[in-house]
């Protein structure tokens, strides 16, 4: 199957992309990442501990070779912390891409989408591949891809809140009017058909966290996202009937005993 | 000299850089990334970079994390 997500002219063979926070140990992060067959895996800058030597580094966990690293910033409440937060993952490893998040609101995690655009004008200037979390609004998609963002993502409920897709109308005009550059549902995934909710209404990927690593078994939940994004992704390309009131019957009339 | 590293007062031998930092606190030099005073010092450059009395330096790296932290 030749179906690849492609962002900034790189391509992946998986429309699921992960968060790497809120797992219990280092160990089901990694089976969890395995059992979701992403390719892409969103993680944050923080402060080295420096009292603290004995935690183990993330990086022993997650090959870079296997799946590509997308920095994020999260925790960033301004345009400035983000671009600093940005230019330092750069550093890391090298890595241009960039998940960015300006945060408005503390409860609602909702975006802040002036310093947002803000951010990006100045990242994509600076030679970064700005993926940016946005709340779901038309206008703000297309400034965003003005500015040159590699991808646009919507939340689809607040983050961590696994409610599911709350704004279908909203999400579908999106797919039909932002066509440049990939769009992503960024955020409020709570189960695998949410996933495959979100697939069917055409958008390119999914980026998830919560939903994964909070799950009970996250293992199986990540299994689950993955089929659940491959099937919605599936039912996509095929085309669904339209929807009728009545009903309309699937076997012959002809033929029938009397 | 006293810098600040990472928000922690620290002594460090005078002229020291940011490799001889990076170096006496055991960090892989492939997995940080370095801020002296809010500018980024490149990889390469940490070996010609200087530290002086009273700077403030940052050491980040990768954590697990995917939406919306804030610091622990």
């Amino acid at each position: 199957m030749n179906d690849l997500l492609i962002i900034a002219g790189r391509e992946f063979g998986s429309r699921l992309i992960l968060g790497s926070g809120k797992y219990a140990s280092f160990e089901l992060m990694v089976k969890a990442l395995e059992a979701s067959g992403t390719d892409m895996v969103t993680v944050a800058v923080r402060r080295v501990n420096l009292a603290d030597r004995t935690k183990e580094s993330f990086l022993d966990h997650i090959d870079p070779k296997k799946y590509h690293i997308l920095p994020n910033t999260a925790g960033c409440y301004s345009a400035d912390e983000a671009i600093r937060t940005a230019m330092l993952a750069r550093e890391v490893l090298d890595n241009n891409w960039i998940k960015l998040e300006v945060i408005g609101d503390e409860r609602t995690l909702f975006p802040d989408n002036q310093g947002l655009l803000e951010a990006t004008r100045e990242l994509v200037k600076e030679g970064f591949v700005v993926l940016p979390y946005f709340n779901d609004d038309l206008i703000v998609a297309r400034r965003l891809v003005e500015a040159g963002a590699a991808a646009v993502m919507p939340l689809a409920a607040p983050i961590g809140s696994g409610l599911g897709i709350q704004n279908l109308t909203n999400l579908r005009i999106l797919r039909e009017q932002i066509t440049e550059v990939p769009l992503i549902v960024d955020a409020g995934v709570g189960t695998a058909s949410d996933a495959a909710l979100a697939m069917e209404l055409g958008v390119d990927g999914v980026l998830m966290n919560t939903g994964i690593a909070g799950a009970d078994d996250p293992v199986a939940m990540a299994e689950a996202m993955n089929l659940g994004v491959r099937a919605g992704r599936l039912a996509y390309q095929a085309g669904r009937i339209p929807r009728k009131l009545y009903a309309s019957a699937s076997s012959p009339l002809t033929g029938a005993i009397e | 000299m006293t810098i600040v590293v990472n928000g922690n007062r620290t002594d460090i031998a005078e002229g020291s850089g940011i490799s001889d930092l990076i170096k006496s606190l055991g960090l892989d030099t492939e997995r940080v990334a370095v801020e002296l005073n809010k500018r980024i010092v490149r990889r390469a450059d940490w070996g010609s970079t200087t530290i002086s009395e009273g700077d403030k330096v940052e050491i980040v790296h990768f954590v697990g994390g995917g939406e919306g932290m804030r610091e622990p």
